[in-house]
């Protein structure tokens, strides 16, 4: 419990959050007082700023922007760079940061996606990959039809892991590969010729693990395997699997445990078959 | 039709499953979430979704008895048909999710596992380890990206609904909603506005519910006439973990795969938990009702653990309230696969791992049964009318309301995993309602109305957020409101409810409403601003916090989650057969008038004078059950069902005690 650990350094500690206005604009750290309470996390701490967001050099200020929504690590909406690890605001404990590095908190906004304010950034790209690897079942419809296709328990065990990703962006914040696409809008650009050349800037981009644990879960699927081809198609298409550096980085972050890496390699020999059977196709 | 477009307005699993049978449909539906609908609320759901299903059909269960087991738990106050509807399409909805490749927990042969949930004796429940609301929500995720892929999905996500756009004749034609990247606010013409927008758990501060549901977007249709029912019934649920900034939900499966509630025999007992021998333990729930142990439904498992440690001073802890949830009895490979998930969170946030040790729960506020006042269309033998423009439409034409922020599944309290069900059975239900809605509408369809029309709706809505933004000289601060708003409706409108509380706490809402108008914004800039849009989100609170406490306030009755001890109807206290009896004729008479006056459900209305709410109520449609006496764990049950049989059947003749009354 806090109240055994009682140094007054501990009752009250800074928080250092890397700031930015707008997208484009210049970044900047600002540090605030926080008191220890019990029970925690950084989402408590972010709620205690804006509830009065005075700085250390006693400033006021517009609060620290930032996305979460279900707080218990289900959600994804809040991922960010927390004392130098990407992880989720909600799970991470106050106490434990404090073990980590006595007295002060840093928090910064991931790196791979352009912010659009403070620690809230836009994880569109992210979403948009589930578009090019067809993450979804090929249903007919969705008339009655009985149930599905009967699956083994051991199946079940197997796509569990997978089917709980929830797009935090953390595999793709620890990747390597993965770099920043970030578009600013030209002169006269309108709305949707900005999201056409965003949408096609992104297709071009490395997919991230995140989209290659999704193929390997729909297409071990009996019916999400129908479309098995077309989403080996997106791995081996530019962005795809190949651009994997295999730094490992994206299994070792991932807070539901997902075995990325499995998939990866699995995805690897996947797409290698499909190569060899179109080449015999053709 | 083509020009025709539907607005949803959230996309949890009601928003999304109306958006995916629309767009199968071939109509456009213009999707409004605040989040990504992939983080929606739903996410947080663990335990699983009901059904009866093939093997429970074989130990004699049946639609009907699931029907009956929603409106006996529900205390009888929704509408049966909707819940007959309901019941009888849930293993088609189970199916469905099944095909679309939700990863629901199988049987050695491959069949779909089910377990036991609360208020029913049969195992009844698909789950897919302890993130069923995750991986339903995600299947319907997937779809709907499919369709946003083919053209007839345009997801507006990162946008706050403000407000339903309404012509001179009353009717919905389109929304107001804002970017809250950009801040632009824009009119979507539509010919039909679905509000799936979910509960409003942060009027209360703390709850198990997401920070998107502040009830905002079912507030700002209330406050332009929509009609809201029965707010007083706010469900607690019984097993949370207490955290500063939200009370995380632990999921009533873990009682359902075995988990056993109790407290030490002997008050804040300081040995460890495991070390506390069987007999120095109290199992409450098992103790005060053999029959359903741990799996009493929620209000009344709620109830208990609240007084064991109220009442009974028999809380675990000395400084905060809770009560041991103990797992520790049951295999770990079991409870990996099956409750995974929601052990990771409480060890995640408890640093505890409660495969070994006690988990400490306490009750929160969990769901809300009321919601926006929404129809539907009978059928002669007591079901829906598939189709019919009326289901799940609000008051306002053109608007409806599904998921939990409409009112009719649930009653005075609802049953665990019927929440899921009721999700996506309302969105899927509604789908060709709103198709014959547009089929059956006058008139042009929105987008050919005169753009002065939706320019001006947006304008007042502009007009109303630049003054927020350039007000000057505030002395409130919203979050600090926010605090004092959840802190008053906690003590007042949840567990247990007093009169006098209720009396103080109205005064005292009604004061923080009036400060709100006073608040300073820290930000007044127009860019991603959070300041203004929470600030938005906390006026539009008041509304619907006065709907639940005036509601809660005139029901002098207990039912269902709204307990109110002056009025509870205590068991029998007779010591010889014949005073049991008679006093079994006197509770069954009392039962009796109280269904009269009470079994109502509560409309709230908004008056826009007074910013305050008028309430009235009406009947319930009970032609398919008749209500009777919940009797779960009390005292003498076994006589008053046996007057209540002999009443109802006309033996016995009732009118002997009748005529004392």
């Amino acid at each position: 419990m806090s109240e055994t650990n009682g140094h007054d350094v501990q009752r009250n500690f800074e928080v250092r959050v890397l700031r930015q206005a707008a997208p484009g604009r210049q970044s900047y750290w600002e540090r605030f007082h926080v008191q220890q309470g019990p029970d925690m996390n950084v989402i408590s701490v972010l709620q205690q700023i804006a509830a009065r967001p005075h700085t250390v050099a006693g400033r006021d200020v517009a609060p620290v922007a930032w996305d979460c929504n279900c707080l218990e690590e289900v959600c994804g909406a809040c991922t960010m760079v927390i004392n130098g690890r990407t992880r989720q605001a909600c799970s991470a404990l106050v106490d434990r940061l404090l073990e980590e590095r006595p007295g002060q908190i840093e928090l910064r906004p991931m790196t791979k996606f352009p912010v659009l304010r403070d620690l809230l950034v836009d994880r569109a790209r992210l979403f948009r990959a589930l578009n090019r690897v067809q993450a979804w079942v090929p249903v007919d419809g969705y008339y009655d039809r009985g149930p599905g296709p009967r699956q083994s328990p051991d199946d079940q065990q197997e796509a569990y892991p997978y089917s709980q990703c929830m797009s935090c962006g953390c595999c793709l914040e620890a990747c390597p590969q993965y770099t920043k696409i970030e578009l600013p809008g030209r002169e006269g650009e309108g709305e949707q010729a900005l999201a056409t050349r965003e949408a096609e800037e992104f297709d071009r981009g490395f997919l991230g693990a995140h989209a290659i644990g999704q193929v390997m879960l729909f297409n071990r699927h009996p019916t999400g395997g129908t479309i098995a081809g077309q989403r080996l198609d997106a791995l081996m298409a530019p962005g795809g699997l190949q651009i994997c550096g295999n730094a490992q980085n994206c299994v070792a972050v991932c807070p539901k445990e997902i075995p990325l890496t499995t998939a990866i390699a699995r995805a690897g020999r996947a797409t290698t078959v499909h190569a060899i059977k179109k080449w015999f196709d053709v | 039709m083509s020009k025709d477009r539907v607005v949803v307005v959230g996309g949890g699993l009601a928003g999304l499953a109306v958006t995916m049978q629309l767009a199968e449909s071939g109509i456009p539906v213009d999707l409004i979430s605040l989040t990504p609908v992939k983080r929606s609320h739903s996410v947080c759901a663990q335990g699983g979704i009901n059904s009866v299903n093939d093997q429970t059909r074989q130990l004699g269960d049946s639609e009907w008895k699931h029907l009956d087991d929603t409106v006996y738990g529900g205390d009888f106050l929704q509408h049966q048909p909707p819940v007959k509807e309901m019941a009888y399409w849930a293993p088609r909805i189970i199916d469905l999710m099944d095909r679309l490749g939700v990863t629901f927990n199988r049987t050695t042969e491959g069949f779909l596992d089910q377990r036991r949930f609360g208020g029913t004796l049969y195992k009844r429940t698909a789950f897919a380890g302890a993130t069923t609301g995750q991986q339903l929500l995600y299947a319907l995720d997937e779809q709907v990206r499919r369709w946003e892929a083919e053209g007839l999905v345009h997801k507006f996500e990162f946008w706050d609904f403000l407000g339903p756009v309404l012509d001179d004749d009353g009717r919905c034609r389109g929304c107001v909603a804002q970017d809250l990247v950009s801040m632009e606010i824009r009119s979507f013409p539509a010919d039909a506005v679905v509000v799936a927008s979910g509960g409003p758990g942060l009027i209360y501060g703390r709850s198990t519910m997401s920070m998107v549901c502040t009830g905002s977007a079912a507030s700002r249709c209330f406050q332009v006439g929509a009609r809201y029912a029965n707010p007083e019934f706010v469900q607690v649920h019984p097993t949370a973990v207490p955290g500063a900034d939200k009370l995380r939900l632990m999921s009533e499966s873990a009682r359902g795969e075995g988990g056993r509630v109790w407290v030490p025999r002997k008050p804040q007992d300081d040995r460890p938990p495991r070390e506390i021998p069987d007999a120095e333990r109290y199992y409450f729930l098992e103790d005060r009702y053999p029959e359903y142990g741990n799996l009493v439904p929620r209000d009344i498992a709620t109830r208990e653990i609240f007084s064991v440690c109220t009442e009974d001073g028999l809380s675990v802890d000395k400084d905060r309230l809770c009560v041991y949830l103990d797992l520790t009895h049951l295999s770990r490979n079991v409870l990996d696969k099956k409750l995974g998930g929601i052990l990771e969170i409480y060890e995640k946030f408890q640093g505890v791992d409660p495969r070994e040790v006690p988990m400490k729960i306490f009750p929160a506020v969990h769901y809300s049964m009321g919601g926006l006042w929404a129809d539907y269309e009978r059928t002669a033998d007591g079901g829906l009318q598939p189709g019919s423009p009326v289901n799940q439409q609000t008051n306002i034409p053109g608007l409806f309301a599904i998921g939990e922020c409409d009112y009719q599944y649930h009653g005075a309290n609802r049953l665990g995993a019927n929440s899921l069900l009721s999700c996506i059975f309302s969105g899927l239900f509604v789908a060709p309602s709103i198709v014959n809605h547009l089929q059956g509408r006058s008139g042009g369809a929105a987008e050919e109305l005169p753009a002065g029309f939706f320019e001006a709706a947006r304008n007042q809505h502009e007009r109303a957020h630049q003054k927020l933004l350039q007000r000057r000289g505030g002395t409130e601060n919203p979050y600090l409101l926010h605090q004092e708003l959840g802190r008053t409706m906690t003590e007042a409108a949840t567990v247990v409810r007093e009169n006098d509380k209720l009396r103080r706490a109205i005064s005292n809402v009604l004061q923080l409403r009036d400060r709100a108008d006073r608040c300073a914004l820290s930000d007044s800039g127009n860019w991603t601003n959070q300041n203004v849009v929470f600030t938005k989100a906390l006026i539009d609170m008041f509304p619907l916090a006065l709907a639940i406490l005036r509601g809660a306030l005139a029901r002098d009755e207990c039912r269902g989650a709204h307990f109110k001890p002056e009025f509870a109807m205590p068991g029998l206290t007779g010591q010889t057969p014949a005073e049991r009896r008679q006093q079994a004729e006197a509770w069954c008479e009392r039962f009796e008038a109280n269904t009269k006056t009470w079994l109502k459900t509560t409309v709230a209305d908004y008056e826009t004078g007074s910013r305050d709410v008028r309430l009235s109520y009406e009947d319930v449609d009970t032609s398919l059950i008749p209500p009777r006496p919940r009797m779960y764990g009390l005292v003498g049950a076994e006589v008053i069902e046996e007057v209540w049989k002999e009443r109802i059947s006309g033996v016995g003749a009732p009118t002997a005690v009748a005529g004392g009354t």
